[in-house]
């Protein structure tokens, strides 16, 4: 690198709580951790069949079979696939030769990749103090436990320890098959699940598998170099494409189990608001109804099937408990409106330069910028199965947060988290909702009314769309000043709900820490702006809000780019250009060329097209796209995108292209056309047709280079989102000269 | 009590009459590859041939498709992966994959009527298959790659 970055860092103390658990997670140690798990307990063990073996908490085999444990949930991102293969890469196992299972919920899968976006340093930042404070935040982590599907971390949390897991399995069965065979370990090989001999004889790694378990785990084991992997890097074919492509893949919603009913909910749709009163007369006397139950904010119908029981609970009559959040959608925005001021300061992440002195030279530039509740509604509606006896409960559902699904669980039906066994499963998608819970704790107290017997729950799509707790409602003041082509100032301030501080209280792991996320997208900033100030306001008293793709930057991101644009407008710059020259990070500088080679970027388009450029960085994995437009009789048209994203390394090229096209899909669908309005109380939108967000017709052509100058590897379920709203807001600009600065776009501007 | 021909096997079973196909499939035959995902036509998820004809199964109702013939995405292919299967393998399409069975089976349609769609007529027909995870351009190129296959058979 030929210059040294200057970043501005979030003020902590080096050595207090603060540093690692306090800003992000809460009291999660301290709250959750059973006292006898311990991250180093292999959790495999217990379970553990007659003559079989386990290495790690990722690998175990027995007489019949070699079962690789996928330890992050899959909702679609293709970690049930990449996960196995990382460990099968040195292993030497061929797909096809293993089971894949998720994991149960224990410490021993703590999130190792939380540990980058638990430290307050900004991504690019290797200096020793941030790399120290990483290096505390994961020994945090460890102590915590926590095990959690999220934040883009999946391949960070596992590239170095599945590859490592599946190292030290292969190393300590050679050591079997030397004791067996009296070859020394030296002279041993292995390939597609056999230890290989100097004479060509093979001995399948099922058939060492009780010898194996009598010999303590190698640890000294060396990874292979890039040059040896065979599948890292490569092309390769998903392990889960066939069964989903067949229809054999089996998602929770499609579990079945003896002797098993149907439940069906109707809940207060004024959120976490209990019911008063109902009257099931008419639902009672329904085809295939067997039982109507209270529960605490709704009603239950357990019927013969999803169907009976949906029609059903429709037919309940329900008094609800009203809402604490105002009733009506423009009183929320009031109440964000009103919450830039000093009792609702989050914190002043940044503050470089002279903020004041800075805007007070120069042009002003001022904008304000909305971003409303949107809905994660993947299609597998929420559902799960599951039965309690007196002895505890047991649960099969699609979940990001197993032991959290144990401790919610537990609470709703008053029993200990130990006493709930938690079986994950493949995922419908879930883009944040299945990090939630509701499901879980109705699930809980519906079975606890029938014990016994195994209880399938599904959610209506209505009740899913009613009860999903949606994004943070946000709004940014912006205010910057431009003098002689240059931005001299920028001070930007944003008003939220809190979306991961909330989710943690929900965990039972409160915070009073300012909610991180809300920073990204305003404080992650690398524009050489001489004043900078980035601040955040937490909003109080409205709906509860949670993690949606991509969290706190699908909002900031979309408010900061856009106010960059406007400022690059201002001075009389390109908007490529000037990004790329006000970039302080060398990489990120690259990322930007890349992107506008790609587009063959060479200034306005004219002929009614334009084109947008945004760049952000979230969950430490920038990522550079440009939009572009035409402005047609029927309305704006997304001609193409491209993509520039640096992960450090791709891991999964041909997922890793999906995802990125899936991430530009989400966040330009949603910016187009979706938003989640509350009326007495609940939320309008009760189905897609009200809440579309991008199909086929509107699909432009997305380009996809994935770069590897980054040091370290990075995620990328998320970071494809926040630059998305942007640059189609950008291009609109440019095609149209009209600004929009709120979401979605389609209450100011048509699309075709 | 009505009697219904899926995938090759005639099956019965003890319904109301205006209960959908979607839940009958998935319910009380346990057949899963058609997915609920709306339950009102806005997602195509629980598309299936009735009658060789791809029907949003959430919408016919028992008493109006019982003696037809009803094919799923697990027989589709008779056996053996059905040419669009083969094109959605090849480019990988799925993410999530919860609304594929019905992708496919929509596009079987597409290709039955238009051998050779251009990306207007994929984008027409297909844009009520909703997929949330955005694989929609990837479904476009695996369209022109079936296409392409099956005008070879």
């Amino acid at each position: 690198m030929g210059e040294r970055p200057r970043l501005s860092r979030r003020h902590f103390v080096f050595g207090s709580v603060a540093v690692a658990g306090g800003v992000a997670f809460g009291q999660f140690a301290q709250a959750q951790q059973a006292p006898s798990s311990t991250a180093s307990a292999n959790p495999l063990t217990a379970e553990l069949g007659p003559n079989s073996v386990t290495f790690n908490p990722w690998v175990e085999i027995s007489p019949e079979r070699i079962t690789l444990i996928a330890q992050h949930a899959d909702k679609g991102q293709g970690v049930g696939s990449i996960q196995p293969l990382m460990i099968a890469e040195e292993l030497d196992v061929e797909p096809g030769q293993f089971d894949i299972r998720f994991a149960g919920p224990s410490p021993a899968y703590f999130n190792t990749g939380f540990a980058h976006e638990l430290a307050p340093f900004m991504a690019p930042d290797q200096s020793p103090e941030a790399e120290k404070a990483r290096a505390a935040a994961l020994e945090w982590l460890r102590k915590a436990g926590l095990q959690m599907t999220g934040g883009s971390s999946a391949i960070p949390d596992t590239f170095d320890k599945l590859r490592m897991a599946g190292a030290v399995a292969r190393e300590t069965l050679k050591v079997a098959a030397a004791r067996r065979s009296g070859v020394a370990t030296a002279d041993l090989r292995t390939e597609a699940g056999n230890v290989i001999l100097p004479d060509g004889t093979k001995i399948p790694y099922v058939a060492l598998s009780a010898e194996a378990a009598k010999i303590t785990p190698v640890a000294d084991v060396k990874l292979r170099e890039p040059s040896q992997w065979r599948f890292i890097g490569k092309p390769m074919e998903r392990l889960d494409i066939r069964p989903k492509v067949t229809g054999e893949m089996k998602f929770g919603i499609d579990r079945k189990m003896d002797g098993m009913v149907y439940a069906a909910v109707k809940l207060n749709p004024n959120k976490g608001q209990p019911i008063t009163s109902y009257d099931a007369s008419q639902a009672q006397a329904m085809p295939g109804v067997k039982k109507i139950l209270k529960i605490s904010n709704g009603i239950a119908v357990i019927a013969t099937n999803s169907w009976y029981a949906m029609q059903a609970a429709e037919r309940v009559d329900c008094t609800w408990e009203p809402s604490k959040y105002p009733a009506e959608q423009a009183d929320h925005w009031n109440v964000v409106a009103s919450s830039f001021a000093p009792q609702f300061l989050g914190k002043e992440w940044r503050n470089d330069g002279e903020i004041d002195v800075g805007l007070q030279d120069g042009i002003l530039v001022e904008a304000e910028y909305r971003a409303p509740y949107v809905g994660h509604q993947p299609l597998e509606p929420l559902n799960g199965i599951g039965i309690v006896t007196d002895k505890g409960m047991e649960i099969w559902a699609g979940h990001q947060t197993p032991q959290s699904v144990q401790y919610i669980a537990a609470t709703a039906i008053g029993m200990k988290p130990e006493q709930v066994t938690f079986h994950n499963e493949w995922m419908g998608g879930s883009f944040g909702h299945r990090l939630e819970f509701e499901n879980i704790r109705v699930l809980a107290e519906v079975a606890n009314q029938l014990r016994g017997t195994p209880v399938k729950l599904v959610f209506s799509r209505e009740q899913d769309f009613l009860q999903d707790i949606p994004r943070q409602i946000a709004m940014g003041r912006y205010r910057g000043s431009v003098k002689d082509g240059r931005i001299i100032a920028a001070d930007v301030q944003v008003a939220a709900t809190t979306p991961f501080k909330e989710l943690l209280a929900r965990m039972g792991t409160p915070s009073s820490d300012p909610d991180g996320q809300l920073a990204v997208g305003i404080w992650n900033v690398y524009y050489d702006i001489p004043n900078y100030r980035a601040t955040s306001f937490e909003v109080q008293g409205l709906s509860p809000s949670t993690t949606w793709r991509s969290v706190g930057a699908s909002a900031n991101g979309f408010f900061t780019e856009s106010f960059i644009d406007e400022l690059i407008h201002a001075a009389g710059l390109d908007p490529l250009m000037a990004r790329i020259q006000m970039c302080k990070i060398p990489i990120y500088r690259k990322l930007l060329e890349a992107v506008g080679e790609m587009a063959d970027w060479k200034g306005p388009l004219g002929n009614g097209k334009g084109r947008g450029v945004a760049f952000v960085e979230s969950f430490g994995t920038a990522v550079a796209e440009i939009v572009d437009v035409t402005m047609t009789e029927r309305g704006i048209k997304i001609d193409k995108v491209w993509v520039a994203a640096d992960v450090g390394k791709v891991v999964d090229p041909v997922n890793f292209e999906n995802l990125v096209q899936g991430g530009v899909v989400w966040g330009l669908g949603h910016a187009m056309n979706c938003e989640l309005t509350y009326a007495k109380g609940a939320v309008q939108q009760t189905n897609y047709h009200h809440h579309e967000a991008m199909r086929m017709y509107q699909c432009p052509t997305i380009e996809v280079r994935g770069l590897e100058n980054d040091y370290t590897v990075r995620g990328i379920g998320e970071p494809p989102v926040p630059p998305a709203a942007p640059a189609l807001a950008n291009a609109i600009f440019a095609a149209t000269g009209k600004r929009l600065r709120e979401m979605p776009f389609n209450k100011f501007i048509d699309f075709v | 009590m009505f009697t219904l021909t899926v995938n090759g096997l005639k099956r019965q079973v003890d319904v109301v009459p205006e209960m959908p196909l979607l839940w009958v499939l998935r319910d009380e035959l346990g057949i899963t590859s058609p997915k609920y995902g709306c339950g009102i036509a806005q997602c195509g998820a629980c598309t299936v041939q009735i009658d060789g004809v791809a029907v949003r199964s959430c919408q016919a109702r028992m008493a109006d498709v019982a003696s037809k013939t009803i094919t799923t995405l697990e027989a589709v292919g008779n056996g053996k992966l059905h040419p669009v299967q083969e094109a959605w393998i090849e480019h990988q399409v799925p993410q999530c994959g919860y609304c594929q069975a019905g992708q496919i089976i929509q596009a079987i349609a597409l290709l039955e009527t238009i051998p050779e769609p251009t990306d207007e007529d994929i984008n027409e027909v297909m844009s009520g298959n909703l997929c949330r995870c955005g694989t929609y351009e990837r479904i476009r190129v695996a369209i022109h790659a079936a296409a392409k296959k099956m005008g070879g058979q």
